[in-house]
């Protein structure tokens, strides 16, 4: 295991960010913090980094404890949700900060062999990073030339300049618009696989956390509520928070499940069907969605697809009978301490 | 309204400054000629910006620093310090001089004695001066670097930390490069204020020719003594250097902005 995190408290004032908090990140993964805002993920991201201290509890990055060590020993690459390009510096010296602070030419002048070395394996490891995340052509501009898309894949190469034992992603896509936040999100990912380095990111997105992160770690009010790949997070969530989180919820009778783990029937043929009348139908591009209610006042919402509505002629008013599919991910309602 | 403002400014400080170079000029460069060979005025001219230098040099490091603390650190006592260095803004400088005056002086002050004793004169010395001009341009450059430091914020400082750089790495590479502009448009006006100083200086100073006597200092002695000619011709050098540090600062303006 990569990061171990033992029994990690944090308070501000009176605000509890985190709760008695164990995990560990396994090595050369992409993990997700997953959660609401506010709920001390990016609290457990600063604290892995040292940008914070934990109150109690013990961080080991490595197997080295990393409890009391400053930032700059911990050899952890940090990316910002904005970015902090340093904004005096061209792209190609942003990049090579980390470097140019690792090298020491001592007192060397700038013109002996060994300085000279230096500064062209540098150069060569910076054209290699730029390489890497596609700015090579932008290495002489200034940040404030970049779009925003662009200056997170500069932080991200900076970041990586250094060959940390671990990156950490705070946010990373979150000041971006939708169209890029997707394509950066592809990006990572096959990045990733191109450069193995162990990754942390945090993200209140759980289309982005199931899409890239091959762990989840669900992180709700300073706790940690679940941790498991995005399937078994899905299939299997352990309460009703993290179901709800992760998708779509509606209750069918005493369960908790997807709308779209519902099936609709015209007649009472499946043990356990529910009967129900149908009370708004909403076409989204290739699905429906069904509002339905029950006779008991209960409403219940179902999506199904398109092909499959105009087979049963769903219209309003239309009553049918609704059972949840087999091996659906259920929770059953109340079971669960508190509600998402 | 637009005229109005125009007016007032103009004869608030434009007539009045006009008249002096007018007057400064009004027998050619005679005066100026009497006025420059006087011993008397070209030293207090060299103290004058001597003691500015210093009093700027200092003011520049404490003001980044004591900014830097401002921003960046809790502590308790902080509102405390933040209006203990605007206290020189709304304090009188003679009244500043005579505070002086009373920890430092060499007779009854509560420091001087024992300062004296070890061979360090304040009062009535290149010290004691240097002090007052600080004190009075202290507020200058914290003023022009806090709100610089805060509208950048902290995410680089933290960004070039967690990429391995050490304190003085930080402040040297990444914040004094972010607040190089507010810094020298800082040192610029302090530079200013410290060359016009007169008050704390006149009781710090003890106003003596030829070897603690300032340039305002000789204007006001000139003046009074009815050599009005060289009063007027040193107010103008004085008057020169102010334009001069305007015209600087309005230079580096659009630079600020652009960056």
């Amino acid at each position: 295991m990569s990061i171990e995190i033992d029994g990690v408290n944090k308070r501000f004032g009176d605000f509890v960010a985190l709760e008695n908090v164990n995990v560990s990140l396994p090595t050369g993964q992409l993990t997700a913090l997953l959660g609401p805002s506010g709920g001390g993920k990016s609290t457990l991201l600063r604290i892995i980094a040292g940008l914070e201290r934990a109150d109690t509890g013990t961080v080991s990055i490595e197997g080295v404890d990393a409890t009391r060590m400053s930032p700059r020993k911990r050899n952890v690459g940090f990316v910002f949700q904005h970015y902090a390009v340093f904004k005096h510096m061209t792209v190609a010296k942003n990049v090579a900060f980390g470097l140019e602070i690792r090298t020491h030419g001592g007192l060397r002048p700038p013109w002996t062999s060994r300085r000279l070395r230096d500064r062209e394996r540098m150069q060569a490891r910076v054209d290699e990073l730029l390489k890497l995340v596609h700015l090579s052509q932008f290495a002489d501009r200034l940040p404030s030339q970049l779009s925003g898309g662009q200056r997170q894949r500069m932080a991200l190469a900076r970041a990586l300049a250094v060959q940390p034992k671990v990156l950490l992603l705070d946010e990373p896509f979150g000041a971006l618009d939708a169209k890029v936040r997707k394509e950066l999100r592809e990006w990572l990912r096959r990045l990733h696989d191109e450069v193995p380095v162990t990754t942390v990111f945090v993200t209140h997105d759980q289309e982005e956390a199931m899409e890239v992160a091959d762990e989840i770690v669900v992180i709700n009010e300073g706790r940690i509520e679940q941790v498991g790949t995005p399937d078994s997070l899905y299939d299997e969530p352990a309460n009703e928070f993290v179901m709800g989180f992760l998708g779509e919820v509606t209750r069918l009778g005493e369960l908790r499940l997807r709308p779209h783990d519902i099936e609709v029937g015209l007649g009472p043929d499946l043990a356990g069907s529910t009967p129900v009348d149908v009370l708004r139908v909403t076409r989204v591009g290739f699905e429906v969605r069904l509002v339905a209610g029950t006779e008991e006042g209960q409403e219940v919402s179902v999506v199904t697809t398109r092909a499959h509505a105009r087979a049963l002629d769903l219209e309003e008013g239309r009553r049918v009978w609704l059972t949840p599919s087999n091996g659906t991910a259920t929770v059953p309602a109340m079971k669960s301490l508190r509600v998402g | 309204m637009r005229l109005l403002a125009l007016a007032y400014v103009f004869f608030l400080v434009g007539w009045p400054v006009i008249t002096l170079v007018q007057r400064t000029f009004a027998d050619g460069w005679s005066s100026f000629g009497q006025a420059f060979s006087d011993p008397d005025v070209t030293h207090a001219l060299l103290v004058t910006v001597e003691i500015s230098l210093w009093a700027v040099a200092i003011n520049t490091v404490f003001g980044v620093g004591l900014a830097l603390l401002l921003v960046r650190y809790e502590f308790p006592g902080k509102r405390l310090l933040s209006a203990f260095i605007d206290l020189p803004m709304s304090m009188s400088p003679v009244v500043i001089g005579l505070a002086l005056m009373l920890v430092y002086s060499g007779r009854y002050g509560w420091f001087g004695p024992p300062l004296e004793a070890h061979g360090l004169v304040v009062i009535f010395n290149s010290p004691g001066m240097i002090m007052a001009t600080c004190f009075v341009a202290l507020p200058l450059v914290v003023r022009e670097v806090v709100p610089v430091l805060e509208e950048i914020g902290d995410d680089q400082e933290q960004a070039a930390r967690s990429l391995g750089a050490n304190a003085v790495q930080v402040l040297r590479r990444i914040t004094l490069p972010a607040i190089k502009w507010a810094v020298v448009y800082g040192v610029v006006l302090s530079l200013a204020r410290s060359l016009g100083e007169f008050g704390a200086l006149k009781i710090v100073s003890g106003n003596l020719t030829g070897q603690t006597q300032t340039a305002p200092l000789v204007v006001e002695q000139k003046y009074n003594n009815f050599a009005q000619g060289e009063a007027y011709a040193v107010s103008f050098v004085l008057v020169l250097i102010s334009v001069l540090c305007i015209l600087v600062v309005s230079l580096l303006r659009p630079k600020e902005s652009r960056s």
